[in-house]
């Protein structure tokens, strides 16, 4: 989608602002917020897409001014009403007020905390063969799907170069929306920041997207 | 909410909002734990493993590891994944680890300007700043200017490679090894590595 989270060469935002010796958390409820996202990402079956896609479909205004965690709050709290797993009145009121169906893999116990501590993989085998080969030049498709991507609008209709076959991978635009894996192979397209920005672009500045091959047609 | 937050990107003020924040994350917790979804106690194991087990330092050791090591350097830069879990318990490395080089021709920065990926497992969670607008926003079309913004100037004619992780790859800066640092061991080394230098936006602090 469109949405305000595709930031990629936007204007306005001012200078990065770093802390220094940043805590870890600011506060402990965003602590709980990171390991309840974690938790029912592992055990009710939301993987990192529809994650990701909850998160996207906060009103752009709210997005914009919410904190990190706040974001990640709001995007639980949608993704478990959308499923049924707590209900609206449940958040209003603060409690539990009903049982709610059993997840797919259980309580999120102790024994499940070292599962989450090394990322699972993404990739899968396909029966195809990659349609592009390194050094290869492409195009990226111009799409504005209303759900989830992650082709960035400042990357799309732009010409760059097959630099890596990063193998075949879950392929998010399916996997947002509870469509299935649908592997795609996955690829390293780097771009001349003149193709991205223009003339006046930094000559010497490259960037790089990494594409899934439904992004990509040959150039 | 106020305008403080929005340039900050994080909540550090007072008042009912951090409160409110509190109080709404504390219900959510009781109703997934009366429900029976989640143990708070795992919860609790989860917090604690990224304050106080995974964070830059993971990182730091695979980048000393192949500033003494060519070897593994180069293992490294062909399969990152498959290189760190050579090095055995402390660094556990889910797949599709990149690691990229640095040299005096070529300057990598990392940004994710579609949300926030970062290799957790290497550098622990990201900063705020990494997260933010002005960082997403402008990494990929002035990443000369946000060096700036944290005291970095490279000479005009070294090329900047910025990577947006735009899919589940994951990138590790691997930053050139300081000159006067002959002769150093690799746990000396390590504790030059920053985090900063590992994402690209610094490079490591040799002490004066």
């Amino acid at each position: 989608m469109n949405g305000v989270h595709d930031m990629g060469g936007m204007d306005g935002f001012g200078k990065v602002e770093v802390e220094p010796n940043e805590p870890t958390f600011h506060e402990p409820w965003e602590g709980r917020v990171m390991a309840m996202v974690r938790a029912m990402g592992a055990n009710a079956g939301l993987n990192i897409d529809m994650q990701r896609f909850s998160r996207e479909s906060i009103p752009p205004a709210i997005y914009l001014a919410a904190s990190y965690y706040q974001k990640w709050f709001l995007g639980l709290k949608r993704t478990l009403i959308e499923r049924n797993l707590v209900g609206a009145d449940e958040f209003a009121a603060g409690r539990s007020l009903r049982a709610g169906p059993p997840l797919p893999r259980g309580k999120f116990s102790m024994s499940d905390v070292a599962r989450i501590r090394t990322r699972g993989s993404f990739q899968r085998d396909v029966a195809s063969q990659p349609l592009f080969k390194v050094g290869d030049k492409v195009r990226t498709r111009n799409i504005n799907p209303t759900t989830h991507t992650r082709l960035p609008r400042y990357a799309r209709g732009k010409t760059g170069i097959v630099e890596r076959i990063n193998g075949s991978h879950v392929f998010p635009d399916s996997a947002a929306h509870g469509h299935g894996e649908n592997p795609q192979w996955l690829y390293t397209v780097v771009f001349a920041g003149r193709e991205l920005w223009g003339d006046d672009a930094d000559p010497t500045l490259r960037i790089s997207i990494d594409a899934f091959e439904p992004y990509l047609e040959a150039a | 909410m106020s305008d403080h937050k929005l340039h900050h990107g994080h909540d550090h003020d007072h008042g009912s909002e951090l409160g409110e924040m509190q109080l709404r994350v504390r219900a959510l917790e009781t109703i997934l734990t009366e429900k029976g979804y989640v143990d708070p106690k795992a919860l609790d194991a989860i917090v604690e493993t990224y304050e106080t087990k995974i964070g830059p330092r993971n990182g730091a050791r695979v980048v000393a590891r192949a500033w003494v090591d060519p070897a593994f350097k180069a293992a490294l830069l062909k399969d990152a994944s498959a290189a760190i879990r050579t090095m055995g318990h402390e660094n556990r490395v889910g797949d599709h680890l990149i690691a990229v080089e640095n040299t005096p021709r070529r300057h990598n920065v990392i940004v994710c300007t579609l949300c926030s990926c970062y290799p957790w497992e290497m550098l622990g969670l990201p900063p705020v700043w990494y997260k933010a607008a002005p960082y997403r926003s402008r990494a990929v079309k002035d990443p000369r200017g946000v060096l700036a913004d944290f005291g970095l100037t490279l000479p005009s004619d070294t090329e900047i490679r910025v990577w947006d992780s735009t899919a589940e790859t994951r990138f590790l800066v691997l930053p050139m090894r300081p000159a006067g640092t002959e002769g150093w061991s690799e746990e000396r080394l390590a504790e030059i590595v920053t985090r900063d230098s590992m994402i690209g936006t610094g490079l490591p602090k040799v002490p004066a």
